[in-house]
């Protein structure tokens, strides 16, 4: 069976929900503390899948996930390293995407582990929970195959907006297929405010690694599992699984088939 | 953790590292910052700019320092770091500003928590840099333009500086920020009591803050002479806490004399208890067997899924938002969750609320009473404190109201609140003589001292110094750690009861739940901030994040190795004992002692006068309203119904996973929802129904049937969302003025009986409450009363979460129902608020038909014979309708000679805007109008129109002609007005 390993940092809080999404899914997912991994960073070895969910880890000290961020690169090395080596999957959503990319395993990868991206402040200044349209079609990330129609998922953050550190970074992600999410309309265009809730660089709400397992996203697929978490759902006419379910099944399967 | 070393020879390095935006990147904190100096009123500032600055001390070298600002406090892509060397001992003189802008750097005072330097400290650590020892923060503001020192000090007053918990950073400053209180408290004093006049008992209250009055002071004074020596100050501090009013709510569990005047007749009557024959009454007779525990512990417990019950609390933190909003409002809600964390062996917060009542963010600053903060920035932190604590903790934030009214200007309103799941098993608390007594969590200083007796008085403009260390910060990441693995120590039996330090601190928590055994308290082993606590300071302090457990001796080691595994700091501080004494030492030595019986019972019982008479006056004749369409645009605009979205979506209501009905609802930009639903356990289907019902409107007319109503409206808006509607669990929140004066207390009785009644007929229990007087402001002379204002939280339950209705319209062709009479009841309502009237024709709720209508209409909901459903509150079937219609994006037509009224109503406006109770509008569709027909039989409900494809709100007047048509997008703008640029 599929293992995968929820992160847990002081502050983060979107866990119950991440291992809920990743039961239906089919993997055994277990709670893994940060201390576990800092005493024992082999313990990663028996896990296929790690997940870094949403919440404030440490608060956001020093900025959003830059912490974690620290620990995974200077804390988790020795166990991050062989994990990767062996082609396993991570998934970082909200603080996790943002633990990601402040360490730079994200887009680059953790030998390179260098940031050249951020997420920032949105642009209203404001923390904002609301319902987005994602679509992807650019990307090789394994998480998001079969996903080709716009999905709709809540993000809930104060500082998502993806920015790059310049122009070629977005130019290397875009012809590397490392974009995974863009924020749209309903149609799948681009659409601005609010559609585009933090303001982010070309609507980027989800990257990958360029091996396409490692995922960063701010929008949380993990709120959006059954049909009655979407807000127009008494309105009728929708499946009963969420759109987000689709993610952790792609995860889940992929691991299945390779690892 | 920080560790309390020896005084440090300080030998170490200090660097500055100031981290700015770089040039071209978004400062929000800047351009928000040059948005309220605007709203200020000061012009010349043209940019203002927010630099974070980090102090690090240590032995650190240059290198070091650097790395820690490369790789921990600057972002590379959007961030440049200025890291320079100073010297501890001969500080420079301040960088000088830059040419055409001041500079203005804030920090915390000494001793204030500042979470960030533990982060810092630790994070250090991960990098290999082991010799960081001392951090401090601040934020530097560069305002740019031509404004004068005079405008600068004074957006430094107003903006920049809480002076409650900030100050100036200066290189002077830096030695006392960077090693606070290190100067030791002072000895603890006996106080001369025993022979004190009654002149003499009253100034020792006054001098030491103790809030207690002469009759309580005479109480104590026999009381140490029979033990035959004199008090010292940590005993009577701990009295003061504990019967404090907002510990002991002695006014309402006290005996009243309350007179009524009944058509020019007195009607008087002693109330022994109020509590007791009103609200805990009601619970009483109803003896629901779903009621698990009701106002015994910190918050009521009902019976809700196979083995988990759910428990619910609403509490106040009014005074401390007044002075400081932030830190406020944050405490407010990280205290309510420790009630929940607190409830029988631990609960587990899974969803909060929050209400509060503001003066018009229009006041005009100059208007303003000194020593009161402008509404605007009282909104603004406010919300930002709910928002932070409740996001930080990862708790939904799911409902709440705001209301607005002048007479809250300086002493606003911020109820907060808290739901809990709890496993059966684990309602009980053990205590027993020989357990530990062991604090969980954050670190005590010296935040918050005072704050039970602190609110417990009024308000006024020196409250503001004066009562400087009754401000608490909070620390939700603390409280999280603490949260989750008390949790998990509970699931283990590691422990046999926990309580939490809210008011009083440990006063409170320790002699609450040693009450029965006895206690016995090391003072000296709790764990402090800094040093320098004296004991009665350690003994008090309401510094936040922290529980309070009982382990016996097999539970403790593993109570304690958990704790560490999971570095939340656990310490035992004593023992029960059994001694039924309350025993206090500090380092051996005895520096307290009193008997728990006396401290709990021997408050002497005051009988308080309490009048009512109704207001004077006459009903005026209805107002002429020339365009009808217009005034439900304005009603839809007023503060207290427009929308709330710049609010509601700063909170993550979503957090858990578990939210069905969503405080915004519909399609497109969506509507107001009458409820949240949550499904706090995704693995059931078993749903939460969230709801509050307010308005203190009415109670300016009768607060019976303000507090009648209020229980109806949180009645109707669990039923309008498909909730069932007996299974609904109540919580009372009264706030109100200065109830010392008896036309002040005698409205508060009012409502407490109209509460009382209208829960009674709707077999909706109490199941735990909560009051906050002396909500008042002085200026001078002058008092503010705030309007009595009674709180009415709601918690439903439903068997499935699908079934759960909304109100926004759905299809066209579908009829529309108003179930419920309107009648011609205007006072107090919106329409009449906006004409400037007040009146005296308060609505008034049937008890006798109230229920059935509520009960017909939910067996329907159940039945999925309606798509949707509204209740009818402020701005009445017009406002509800025309909520409906934008919210589904559809129209609708309406027909008013078609509203159920049992007396015909010869005014439209009369109809669309009355504020009759228990009404609601239903949309059926064709096909299930038979059914629905047949199961509201007997009762008033009336199709009175049709959804239609057209964006209008149409209605037919009495004439049958077209009275009124207004555009959704019209109807939408006036909703979405008032807070659109927030």
């Amino acid at each position: 069976m599929v293992k995968a390993a929820v992160l847990k940092a002081p502050g983060t809080n979107c866990d119950a929900e991440t291992l809920h999404a990743f039961g239906l899914a089919g993997a055994q997912a277990q709670l893994v503390w940060v201390e576990e991994i800092e005493r024992d960073p082999k313990r990663l070895d028996r896990f296929q899948i790690l997940a870094i969910p949403g919440g404030f880890s440490y608060g956001d000290d020093l900025g959003a996930g830059r912490i974690l961020a620290n620990k995974l690169l200077h804390r988790f090395r020795e166990g991050l390293t062989p994990f990767l080596k062996q082609q396993k999957l991570v998934i970082g959503i909200c603080n996790g995407f943002q633990v990601l990319v402040k360490s730079g395993i994200l887009p680059g990868g953790l030998a390179a582990a260098r940031q050249t991206v951020t997420l920032t402040e949105n642009d209203s200044g404001k923390f904002e929970d609301r319902w987005v349209w994602l679509k992807s079609d650019l990307s090789t990330c394994v998480w998001t195959q079969g996903i080709e129609e716009p999905v709709e998922l809540p993000v809930a953050h104060g500082e998502g907006k993806f920015l790059p550190g310049d122009p070629a970074a977005l130019e290397q992600l875009l012809g590397l297929g490392q974009i995974v999410f863009q924020y749209t309309d309903s149609e799948g265009r681009s659409a601005g405010y609010p559609w585009n809730p933090n303001g982010s660089v070309g609507d980027i709400a989800g990257i990958c690694d360029p091996s396409g397992r490692i995922f960063g996203l701010m929008p949380h697929p993990e709120r959006h599992l059954f049909s009655t978490q979407h807000p127009r759902w008494t309105r009728g006419g929708r499946p009963a699984d969420g759109d987000g379910l689709k993610i952790f099944r792609n995860g889940v399967a992929w691991a299945k088939k390779h690892l | 953790m920080t560790e309390l070393s020896e005084k440090p020879a300080r030998t170490g390095s200090l660097f500055r590292v100031a981290v700015g935006h770089r040039t071209g990147v978004a400062d929000p904190d800047g351009r928000r910052l040059l948005g309220d100096i605007l709203d200020l009123g000061i012009s010349g500032i043209e940019a203002v700019s927010v630099a974070r600055i980090y102090y690090l001390y240590g032995r650190l070298s240059e290198a070091e320092a650097q790395q820690i600002t490369r790789e921990l406090l600057a972002d590379p892509v959007t961030q440049e770091a200025q890291l320079t060397q100073m010297d501890l001992e001969k500080p420079a003189a301040a960088a000088p500003s830059p040419t055409g802008a001041w500079v203005v750097e804030v920090g915390y005072r000494p001793g204030v928590m500042d979470p960030v330097e533990a982060s810092l400290k630790q994070a250090a650590a991960d990098l290999g840099v082991a010799g960081l020892t001392h951090v401090r923060t601040a934020a530097a503001f560069t305002l740019r333009g031509s404004a004068d020192g005079a405008a600068i000090a004074r957006i430094s007053e107003k903006l920049l500086i809480n002076g409650t918990i900030q100050q100036l950073v200066t290189p002077e400053s830096l030695p006392g920020l960077l090693f606070p209180s290190e100067t030791p408290g002072v000895e603890e004093e006996t106080v001369q009591l025993t022979r004190a006049s009654d002149t003499v008992l009253q100034r020792i209250s006054l001098d030491h803050q103790l809030s207690l009055n002469l009759e309580e002071m005479k109480a104590i004074q026999a009381y140490f002479r029979r033990e035959n020596r004199e008090p010292t100050l940590i005993e009577l501090e701990t009295l003061a806490q504990t019967w404090s009013e907002h510990c002991k709510h002695k006014t309402l569990r006290g005996p009243i004399l309350y007179t009524e005047v009944v058509e020019g007749y007195e009607k008087k009557r002693l109330i022994p208890n109020l509590l007791k024959e009103t609200i805990m009454g009601v619970t009483e007779t109803l003896a629901l067997p779903w009621c698990v525990s009701v106002f015994k512990d910190n918050a009521g417990v009902v019976a809700f899924d196979e083995g988990t019950h759910a428990c619910f609390k609403v509490e106040t933190h009014n005074h401390p938002s007044a002075l400081e909003p932030f830190g406020g409002a944050s405490t407010g809600l990280g205290g309510v969750i420790r009630d929940i964390l607190g409830t029988g062996r631990g609960a587990k917060p899974v969803a909060s609320t929050d209400v509060f009542c503001f003066a018009p963010p229009a006041t005009d600053p100059a208007g303003l009473p000194p020593g009161a903060l402008h509404p605007r920035r009282l909104i603004r932190g406010v919300v930002a404190g709910v928002k932070d604590y409740g996001n930080k903790m990862g708790i939904p934030t799911v409902n709440g109201a705001v209301l607005f009214d002048e007479r809250f200007v300086g002493n606003p309103l911020v109820y907060c609140g808290n739901v809990g799941l709890i496993p059966a098993d684990k309602v009980d608390k053990r205590v027993e003589p020989g357990m530990a007594i062991v604090v969980i969590g954050g670190r005590t200083g010296r935040d918050g001292i005072h704050g039970a007796t602190f609110s417990s008085i009024g308000l006024d403009s020196s409250s503001e110094t004066v009562s400087a260390t009754a401000v608490q910060i909070g620390d939700p990441i603390t409280e999280k750690k603490a949260a989750d693995a008390l949790i998990e120590a509970r699931d283990r039996q590691f422990f046999s009861a926990v309580t939490d330090c809210g008011a009083g601190g440990l006063s409170s928590a320790v002699g609450e739940i040693g009450e029965i055994t006895g206690a016995r308290v090391d003072l000296e082993k709790v764990p402090l901030k800094y040093r320098g606590l004296t004991p009665r300071e350690i003994w008090i302090s309401e510094s936040q994040e922290r529980m309070v457990v009982a382990a016996d001796a097999e539970q403790l080691p593993k109570l304690l190795a958990w704790m560490e595994r999971r570095g939340v700091e656990a310490a035992v501080i004593g023992q029960f004992t059994g001694t039924g004494r309350l025993e206090l030492r500090f380092d051996g030595k005895p520096v307290g002692e009193l008997a728990m019986k006396f401290l709990h019972d021997g408050l002497p019982q005051l009988q308080r006068p309490a009048r009512w008479t109704p207001p004077a006056g006459s009903e005026p004749a209805l107002p002429a309203v020339q365009d009808l369409g217009g005034m439900i645009r304005r009603l839809l605009g007023r503060l207290d119904t427009c929308s709330k979205e710049w609010i509601i979506r700063q909170y993550d209501h979503e957090v858990q996973g578990g939210s069905v009905v969503k405080p915004i609802v519909g399609a497109g930009a969506g509507g107001p929802a009458d409820a949240a639903v949550i499904r706090p356990r995704l693995s059931s289907e078993r749903g939460l129904v969230l709801a509050n019902g307010i308005n203190f409107r009415y109670g300016d007319i009768d607060p019976f049937w303000m507090a009648a109503l209020a229980v109806d409206e949180a009645v109707r808006q669990v039923t309008a969302v498909g909730g069932r509607p007996d299974r609904i669990a109540l919580l009372d929140n009264f706030c109100w003025g200065d109830t010392t004066r008896p036309q002040v207390l005698g409205t508060l009785v009012r409502a407490a009986l109209g509460a009382a009644e209208a829960a009674r007929a709707y077999r909706a229990p109490f199941i735990s409450g909560k009051d906050s007087l002396h909500n008042e402001f002085r200026v001078g002379e002058r008092v503010i009363q705030i309007p009595g204002t009674l709180l009415i939280s709601a918690m439903g339950q439903m068997e499935r979460v699908d079934r759960a209705v909304t109100m926004d319209l759905k299809s066209p062709g579908n009829g529309l129902y108003a179930v419920g009479w309107t009648r011609p009841e205007w006072g107090g309502s919106s329409w009449w608020a906006e004409e400037n009237l007040t009146g005296l024709s308060v609505p008034r709720v049937d008890f006798s038909e109230g229920p059935k209508i509520v009960r017909a209409l939910a067996g329907a909901l159940a039945d999925g014979l309606a798509a949707a459903c509204h209740d009818c509150s402020e701005g009445g079937i017009g406002v509800a309708a025309a909520e409906m219609a934008f919210a589904g994006g559809l129209g609708l037509a309406l027909e008013l000679k078609k509203v159920p009224m049992p007396a015909p109503i010869r005014q439209e406006a009369g109809i669309l805007f009355s504020e009759s109770a228990t009404r609601f509008l239903v949309e059926v569709p064709a096909e299930k109008a038979a059914a629905f027909e047949r199961a509201m039989a007997g009762l008033p409900a009336a199709r009175i129109g049709e959804v239609t494809a057209e964006p209008f709100l149409k209605i037919v007047g009495l004439a049958g002609r077209e009275a009124a048509r207004v555009g959704l997008n019209e109807l939408r703008a006036a909703w979405e007005g008032p807070f659109k640029e927030w």
